[in-house]
């Protein structure tokens, strides 16, 4: 394996890739020890939990771990691991619990992790200790508005710091509830992409690629009524501005002026002539909440927000949270989910769903697509060793005074230089 | 639901229908296949963990109303449709149709499929499920109300994506 996969040349304006990244089973190792051990990586949302003893039992970053509220109120994050003998102690994929029963000898489990019974007790000596053989954690657990993230590295930063800049783009998200509160929607969408899971960070946000890969998409937007002309003469390849921009801590968004129609709360003609005086509801009460300038924000700008190195928040035709993890180095499980205010009517949560629909997901205008980029993307890799570099400077001739657009490839550099010095690190 | 008692047209009668839709759609004859739909038509795939729920509250995989169905064969007939093009090959097993309800000229019919599609180099990949249609029937034979396609997959998994008309 080489030693650094990228080279970042400032003066010669050149940022290239070495493609044994996007291939290699000894760069997916490293990238679980290096990575995925001590970054934090997105759990689930309270949400997902309503009552003591809701769980939902899921793979995250290769771990089956129970997320669950306890009979307290706590959330939590449990190994999905019984102690005795390693088997899952929950097979269900979510429910509700007081107790968790391992089939292969009956060890229970409290919803708070602690071990309660275990058959046949007496057949063991003094020195066996039920108190210390609850279900095991992630050495961190924490959150932020509702996103629960667990870290494997007890050195860690905080959350809150991790996130840095990054949580003024998630209250922007959240701030579309009167209450500040979101929920995940029922329903979840999950899928195989045949590609290495990095390809997903880069066209989560490479708005590069809208014009071609999705050029159907754009038509069915013209075809709706959505004006989709591109101004000339300013670079752009979509029909408003948007920029790219660093978090800090490998975490990037971009930050675009909305076209193409927001559930909040920007009418285009998809959602129905009867929808308007509803949507106007909306903006007024953005406006009262959070005055002009900020319920504009909300309203009227999309961001593809990355938290590093796989939790994407795209706020665009709707909300959609994406996670996704490597199978192995060419291939990865996506799992995504539709995030609407809790307070939402029945119409509007209705829209929110089916302007959803209009582009993301494996049954979307837009998404099929991106997968299939993708693909060709990792069957094209096959000749790594023979072509081995991806070209990825776009952008870097702008001046220092100049913003780097969504449609540069500014954003996809900070994903890398900082993928690129973790993997370097021992 | 059980199948219903003296339906006022023949299983073989809507076997004939759904054979022949499933043709069209395995040909790739979409502007035929939007012929069979009513101009209320809708197309829904929900997702495989809430297979018996309501896209007004749940996040489906899809959800066309007839705008939407025309749309999306506009975009599944152009070169730019990526995921489908070149076209995937499909070869639809439709088999158990029941007639589950009848109630003026519409009737309620479920049916199991087995959708190979087979796409350049790719493995086959199996769509496992069960349709339920809502059909009108008139002196000119039928038409699709409704159509719902259920995967049993618990997730999407390595199928990937519902890219063509499942």
């Amino acid at each position: 394996m080489r030693d650094s996969f990228i080279i970042d040349d400032a003066v010669g304006k050149k940022f290239l890739l070495n493609r044994e990244a996007l291939v290699s089973a000894d760069v997916l190792k490293r990238e679980i020890k290096n990575i995925f051990s001590k970054c934090w990586i997105y759990v689930g949302h309270s949400s997902e939990l309503k009552k003591p003893g809701d769980f939902q039992t899921r793979l995250v970053a290769g771990r089956p771990v129970i997320f669950v509220r306890s009979a307290t109120g706590a959330v939590q994050c449990f190994f999905n691991t019984c102690r005795h003998r390693g088997a899952l102690v929950c097979a269900e994929r979510e429910g509700n619990r007081r107790s968790f029963v391992c089939v292969y000898h009956g060890w229970s489990y409290r919803n708070d992790g602690n071990l309660a019974g275990v058959p046949g007790a007496e057949a063991y000596a003094e020195t066996f200790d039920k108190s210390e053989l609850g279900l095991r954690k992630p050495a961190r657990f924490e959150s932020y508005r509702d996103f629960w993230f667990m870290n494997l590295d007890p050195n860690a930063m905080a959350l809150k710091d991790y996130l840095g800049r990054a949580t003024d783009y998630i209250d922007l998200v959240t701030e579309q509830s009167p209450s500040g509160q979101m929920e995940i929607i029922s329903g979840t969408q999950e899928y195989d992409i045949a590609a290495n899971w990095k390809l997903m960070v880069e066209n989560s946000v490479d708005d590069y690629h809208i014009p071609t890969t999705h050029s159907t998409w754009l038509a069915y937007m013209a075809n709706s009524g959505v004006s989709i002309e591109v101004p000339k003469g300013e670079g752009l390849v979509l029909p408003t501005k948007g920029w790219a921009i660093d978090l800090g801590n490998g975490n990037f968004t971009t930050d675009n002026v909305n076209f193409r129609g927001r559930p909040v709360a920007k009418w285009i003609p998809i959602y129905g002539e009867d929808s308007k005086p509803e949507m106007e509801e909306i903006r007024k009460e953005l406006v009262a909440r959070l005055g002009a300038e900020r319920a504009q924000r909300v309203a009227d700008t999309n961001r593809n927000l990355v938290i590093f190195p796989n939790l994407v928040i795209n706020d665009g035709s709707s909300v959609t949270v994406r996670t996704f993890y490597p199978a192995s180095a060419n291939k990865m499980n996506v799992r995504a989910w539709a995030l609407g205010p809790v307070e939402e009517t029945p119409t509007a949560r209705a829209r929110r769903l089916d302007a959803f629909l209009t582009f993301y997901g494996p049954g979307g205008f837009a998404t099929p697509d991106d997968v299939e980029a993708l693909e060709l993307v990792q069957q094209g890799l096959a000749n790594w060793e023979d072509d081995p570099w991806s070209e990825m400077s776009r952008g870097m001739g702008r001046g220092p005074d100049q913003q780097q657009l969504n449609s540069d490839e500014h954003h996809l550099r900070i994903f890398w230089r900082r993928w690129s010095q973790m993997m370097e690190s021992p | 639901m059980d199948r219903v008692k003296n339906p006022p047209v023949t299983r073989a009668e809507v076997e004939d229908f759904l054979f022949q839709e499933a043709a069209l759609l395995d040909e790739w004859r979409l502007e035929e296949w939007l012929g069979l739909l009513t101009e209320d038509a809708t197309y829904q795939v929900p997702p495989n963990d809430r297979p018996d729920s309501n896209p007004a509250d749940t996040l489906f995989i899809l959800s066309d109303d007839i705008v939407r169905i025309r749309e999306r064969v506009k975009r599944l007939s152009s070169p730019n449709c990526h995921a489908e093009h070149p076209h995937s090959r499909t070869r639809r097993m439709i088999s158990n149709v029941r007639i589950l309800a009848a109630e003026g000229n519409l009737i309620t019919v479920a049916a199991n499929f087995v959708v190979y599609r087979a796409r350049r180099h790719e493995k086959i990949r199996e769509y496992v499920g069960a349709y339920r249609y809502v059909l009108r029937h008139s002196e000119d034979g039928f038409k699709i109300k409704h159509r719902r396609a259920v995967i049993d997959t618990h997730e999407l998994g390595s199928l990937g994506a519902v890219s063509f008309i499942l």
